[in-house]
């Protein structure tokens, strides 16, 4: 553990740009991940159908190792040149963050009880008024427990992802492991755990924070 | 309506159709050829990826299925905080990590990665059973006990059949996790299938990516298949609709 | 016969939540325990099977102390109802009501056939319910599983904490006389809890009032109508008790103390077995002056008005 330390102190400078790099990785994937999930959510509960079939599918590639889905990306993007690097790791993080942000935006807005709609409507509320105080309020806290569980996973995936060369922690597990330097090793590990858990619970107070007074979930 | 089932079925359709285009293009590239042509070694990779994860699966839900059972009996009940809350923080914990740290101060090999894989089994087995004891309703436990069940009838016939449910599915997303942390296990020098899949991204080699990838998932799905199927049979027909809306939800 | 001695019972070294309680239910009876929420009815009796253990006093059964025994082998000789009947979701109904034979060891056989008596008893078709599940059931279908599972190994002695408590009120006064018909057939001595007044008057062959574990009477429901021990009885069984009363009354009492005009008016036929309570709210509801009685064989008998009904209810009110 010292020596650890004492390479974290030598290499201040690198460890730094390599969390920065884990964190955009993460960051740019989650946005995006939001952007598609969200909708889709939203709009599985108008289509039981559908929300069958897209959660199944979802399911299904959560079940994908990441590694090997990686294997299978590389071969698939290397035909427009893209095989390695940034490109593969971010659809990656995307793919995976999608079942929890979708599963989780659908239940939250199936959630949300038939009879507070048309409460909200008898007092009068427009229906943009009505998203916004009444189901957004409600809503919010579940999807928000979602995009936790995506952050979450996706900060492991992307320690693996520095194996394709999409940079960030990993790579100091990748090069410590080929130069056989311990205490590389043990920076990179504790560094994405501990990236790992700050954002589970800053995640976790802001979706405390979210949560209307009242209300009660275990999502 | 028909629109929607027709928009399902149009959307179960492409997946397959995208499977099925890219196993077809796999084929036809040669990227299957290692299974093929080293036949012996993907074999032994295969034999030694699926001993990994069932060495450190049963050893796992061997641990932690009797400590879930421990921490939820009234005279171990001050262990249940702690101990649930260090499972969370371990699930937090990305496996490379786990791997890597493990193999730092065990040295590498088939055990190290052994070890390291059980000790990412064993969380959300142990939280499952954790979570599960708690949710059997605690009228069903006070009527068992007023008809006469000893303490190990209660928990072996209404606490345990009532909580096969989240049981076992901590168990199938424990193993499914574990084929996909036991291609990492080539890292540390534990061997399996993530032999070729990092030996492909080294070479740039779509045949050793291919034939490493597309058998870790398959086996990866597999497994979830499988112990869907144990599920099915093993909890009660009576469980089942409380089970569906659990898993809704 | 159920023997309760100087019963006390304290949680955690502060109140007595049931405060030295002493009274017999004998053979064969059912005997209510009737109280406000939180009067200690439900520690008193988890006492019986010692889910709870008794702080000071004892508790007999035929004679027998039951500290002196088995608790396991004790509450398998103890039937035992609860409200949210606590049937087992992984099982069968068959296995649900033949659960305690199983302990017991008994055959295959056996408690097969046992279970034909049981749904018979309680009106259900076995065929019908032996491969489903609790939750394929309604409430009161769960509810009387609940109760046939609790005389499965035919228990002298029955347990029932508000075993209709979570019951629409229809079903629940339907449950009640089948319950009452299933005991007329068995006979066993049953301590049954409830918080409603009238579910008691309808159940109990006694009725023991509690107000903070304290035992405040214990007699027959029209003693305790006719004559409550104190203010808190009074209050708690209200001021319409007089009217509660006629429900334990039936038109055949009321011919036999009172001579009934002979001339049969031609009006809405009653039958002997129509409890009074039940005519004073056909005269009222229907606008009847007269109801003619009739007989088994439906002769009438004669007629009755509802001052007829105000006289017995006043001399028997006197006479008790
Ligand atoms: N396990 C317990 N621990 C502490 N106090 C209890 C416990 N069970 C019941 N009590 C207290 O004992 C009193 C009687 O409770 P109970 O017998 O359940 O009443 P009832 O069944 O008449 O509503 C109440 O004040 C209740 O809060
Ligand atoms: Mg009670």
């Amino acid at each position: 553990m010292n020596g650890a330390f004492q390479y974290f102190m030598n290499n201040q400078d690198e460890v730094l740009a390599l969390t920065l790099q884990h964190i955009q990785l993460v960051g740019l994937a989650t946005v995006i991940a939001i952007l598609i999930g969200v909708p889709i959510g939203i709009y599985l509960t108008t289509n039981d159908a559908v929300a069958d079939v897209v959660l199944q599918i979802a399911a299904i590639i959560m079940t994908i190792p990441s590694i090997a889905l990686f294997g299978l990306m590389i071969p698939v993007l290397s035909v427009i040149n893209q095989g390695i690097g940034f490109l593969p790791a971010l659809i990656a993080l995307i793919l995976y963050s999608q079942l929890p942000i979708i599963r989780n935006t659908y239940v939250a807005v199936q959630n949300v009880d038939p009879n507070m709609r048309d409460a909200a409507k008898g007092i009068g509320m427009s229906s943009w008024e009505r998203i916004r105080m009444v189901e957004i309020p409600i809503a919010l806290p579940v999807i928000m427990a979602g995009v936790r569980n995506a952050v979450v996973l996706s900060i492991g995936i992307g320690a693996i992802a520095a194996f394709i060369g999409a940079g960030g922690l990993g790579v100091l597990i990748d090069q410590g492991i080929s130069r056989y330097n311990r205490d590389m090793i043990v920076v990179g590990a504790v560094g994405v755990s501990l990236l790992a858990i700050i954002a589970d619970t800053v995640l976790g107070i802001l979706q405390r924070v979210l949560t209307p007074k009242g209300m009660n979930i275990n999502a | 309506m028909t629109n929607k089932r027709k928009a399902s079925t149009f959307i179960r359709y492409f997946f397959y159709g995208i499977v099925l285009v890219f196993f077809l293009w796999a084929f036809i590239q040669g990227y299957f050829s290692l299974i093929f042509e080293q036949t012996d070694e993907f074999l032994r990779l295969l034999r030694q990826h699926v001993l990994l994860v069932l060495v450190s699966s049963l050893l796992a839900v061997g641990i932690a299925i009797p400590a879930g059972i421990l921490v939820t009996r009234p005279a171990f009940r001050k262990l249940e905080w702690p101990v649930l809350n260090l499972a969370n923080l371990g699930q937090t914990i990305p496996s490379i990590a786990i791997l890597a740290l493990v193999m730092t101060y065990l040295g590498i090999g088939f055990y190290s990665a052994v070890f390291a894989l059980f000790v990412f089994s064993i969380l959300p087995v142990l939280r499952n059973t954790v979570a599960g004891l708690n949710s059997v309703d605690p009228a069903l436990k006070d009527a068992a006990k007023g008809m006469g069940f000893t303490p190990s009838q209660i928990l072996f016939k209404v606490e345990m059949p009532n909580a096969a449910y989240p049981i076992m599915a901590g168990i199938r997303t424990a193993m499914v996790m574990n084929v996909g942390s036991a291609a990492l296990a080539y890292l540390v020098g534990g061997g399996g299938l993530g032999d070729f899949i990092f030996t492909g991204i080294v070479m740039q080699s779509q045949e050793y990516l291919i034939s490493g990838a597309v058998p870790v998932t398959l086996l990866a799905i597999c497994i979830d298949f499988f112990l869907r199927f144990i599920e099915k049979i093993t909890v009660s027909k009576g469980l089942r609709r409380s089970a569906e809306t659990a898993e809704a939800s | 016969m159920i023997e309760f001695k100087n019963v006390t019972k304290t949680y955690d070294g502060k109140v007595n939540a049931v405060d030295d309680v002493s009274f017999t239910v004998p053979q064969g009876n059912i005997a209510v325990f009737l109280g406000p929420s939180g009067c200690g009815k439900t520690t008193l009796l988890r006492m019986v099977n010692r889910l709870v253990p008794i702080t000071k006093g004892e508790i007999f059964i035929d004679g027998e102390n039951t500290n002196s025994l088995n608790e396991i082998q004790l509450r398998r000789n103890i039937g035992y109802v609860i409200q949210s009947n606590g049937l087992f979701p992984n099982m069968t109904i068959e296995d649900n009501v033949t659960v305690v034979p199983k302990l017991l060891g008994w055959d295959k056989e056996k408690m097969r056939s046992r279970f034909f008596e049981l749904m018979d008893l309680i009106g259900l078709k076995p065929d019908d319910f032996r491969k489903r599940y609790p939750h394929e059931l309604s409430g009161g279908q769960q509810q009387r599983i609940g109760i046939a599972r609790a005389m499965a190994a035919d228990p002298p002695v029955m347990l029932m904490d508000e075993p209709f408590g979570a019951l629409d009120p229809i079903i629940r006064s339907h449950l009640q006389k089948e319950f009452l018909q299933i005991q007329k057939e068995v006979q066993k001595t049953i301590l049954f809890v409830s918080h409603d007044i009238d579910e008691a008057i309808t159940m109990g062959d006694q009725v023991a009032i509690f107000k903070d574990g304290r035992l405040m009477q214990y007699d027959a429901p029209d003693d305790i109508l006719a004559n409550p021990a104190n203010e808190f009885v009074s209050t708690f069984v209200g001021a319409d008790r007089a009217i509660k009363s006629l429900g334990l009354h039936t038109v055949a009492d009321l011919v036999n103390q009172l001579k009934v005009t002979p001339v049969a008016a031609d009006s809405k036929q009653i039958s002997l077995k129509t409890d009074l309570r039940q005519i004073l709210s056909i005269f009222f509801n229907e606008g009847y002056e007269e109801l003619v009685v009739v007989d088994e064989e439906k002769k009438p008998m004669g007629s009755i008005t509802i001052q007829d009904v105000q006289k017995y209810l006043h001399q028997t009110n006197q006479s008790a």
